[in-house]
């Protein structure tokens, strides 16, 4: 079983419900749907990796993850330019007598390599990142952080989700948007729920991000997060689109200031657990 | 010699377009001849890399001087790499930048006048 917590807008807490609902799942043994081999916690947001700070896992393993980039030989090029008309990212520059290449931007295609006439371009690992694997609580965890200055994010999240264990129950921390990384996370998951804010912003958001889904065809529902009881309209746009909202985290303080110490809120408010577990059991019902 | 100016439309009235990387055309101007040619910026909608992609186009079609409104640091170390001479800062119209250019106004840079663009 895979959910993956997701958003068109950043900051609607998908971490905090990804964290909490792993930790919440991963303390109730003898709760009957969580009968599974444990569970897992995957946070692909590689770009900015925050779900460490709340399971603080024992670091076991860390693989540094390259990407095979293009690399000229230059005794062998003509600067025919055709390998920088093939690259669809724009990530080879080619000048009368000098090839520009741009590692950051490539993709790893290998376009350029395969169409090159003079067979000049090879290939040669470029380091883009790493993953980090732990575990804390019964939570077997890990996530993918990028390099600075590195764009191009998606074989990381790839490379990170080779980790699955499908007897696991896995939940995926996406990142947020809808753009490319988001959908290298999201997509084969078997269910996600789009954490939202009652903002204009919020509701904005998760209708692009609700377009999203239905093009990976992967079932999803709502989760309402620092629900104040004012701003409706997300209401309302999921009733007319019959998109289940399956709860609403409320706007309270002692759930903020846990947060801001960096620590679960199920964990030190433990009813909430329950309330996690049913989340769960909500989304296995929706999934089936 | 060849000067690529980074263009709204397709005459020597257009609006010089401040973007380099995004612009909608390259008018390609040959400084001998007075001859020009719009050449549409293929990169105006790239995913990522538009600078680039431009600086290419630019390239290929003989430029050895670029006039625009700002560049950003891809495009500039590609164009300078490829030897390529950079002012920026134009305004106006083509015809305006071109005479400015002769003149000695423009303003030669020597590196990136703005950050890199957005990525896809």
């Amino acid at each position: 079983m895979i959910i993956s917590i997701a958003s068109g807008k950043g900051g609607t807490g998908k971490t905090t419900i990804a964290t909490n609902m792993a930790f919440s799942l991963a303390q109730k043994d003898n709760c009957p749907a969580c009968e599974q081999a444990g569970v897992q916690l995957l946070d692909c947001d590689v770009e900015e990796p925050n779900g460490y700070i709340f399971i603080k896992p024992k670091v076991e393993l860390r693989e540094t993850v390259f990407l095979d980039v293009p690399q000229i030989d230059e005794e062998k090029c003509t600067h025919c330019g055709e390998c920088a008309k093939v690259c669809a990212y724009n990530a080879i520059f080619v000048a009368d007598n000098k090839v520009i290449l741009f590692p950051q931007l490539c993709h790893s295609c290998g376009g350029c390599s395969y169409f090159c006439p003079q067979n000049a371009i090879s290939e040669v690992g470029h380091e883009i990142g790493e993953i980090a694997a732990g575990s804390a609580y019964g939570i077997e965890f890990a996530y993918g952080k990028l390099n600075i200055g590195e764009i191009v994010a998606p074989p990381l999240i790839k490379k990170l989700k080779e980790r699955i264990n499908e007897d696991k129950v896995v939940i995926i921390d996406a990142p947020p948007g809808t753009s490319c990384p988001v959908i290298e996370a999201v997509k084969g998951s078997d269910f996600c729920l789009l954490v939202t804010e009652p903002t204009p912003f919020g509701l904005n958001d998760l209708k692009l991000a609700v377009e999203m889904l239905k093009v990976l065809k992967v079932p999803f529902a709502v989760l309402i997060n620092r629900w104040n009881e004012e701003y409706f309209e997300i209401d309302s746009y999921c009733n007319k689109e019959n998109i289940p909202i399956l709860i609403r985290i409320p706007l309270e303080r002692k759930i903020a200031e846990v947060y801001s110490e960096g620590s679960l809120f199920s964990k030190e408010l433990p009813e909430w657990q329950e309330t996690f577990c049913k989340l769960f059991d909500s989304i296995v019902e929706l999934s089936k | 010699m060849k000067i690529a100016i980074s263009s709204t439309g397709n005459d020597l009235l257009s609006q010089v377009d401040p973007r380099f990387g995004r612009c909608q055309k390259f008018l390609i101007f040959d400084s001998e001849t007075l001859g020009f040619e719009a050449v549409p910026n293929e990169a105006v909608n790239a995913a990522g890399g538009a600078g680039i992609k431009a600086a290419q186009l630019a390239v290929d079609n003989g430029a050895k001087v670029v006039i625009t409104g700002s560049i950003g640091p891809n495009a500039f170390n590609v164009l300078s790499g490829a030897g390529v001479q950079v002012f920026a800062g134009a305004t106006r119209n083509i015809q305006s930048a071109i005479d400015d250019y002769k003149a000695g106004k423009l303003q030669k840079v020597n590196q990136a006048t703005n950050g890199p663009g957005a990525r896809g």
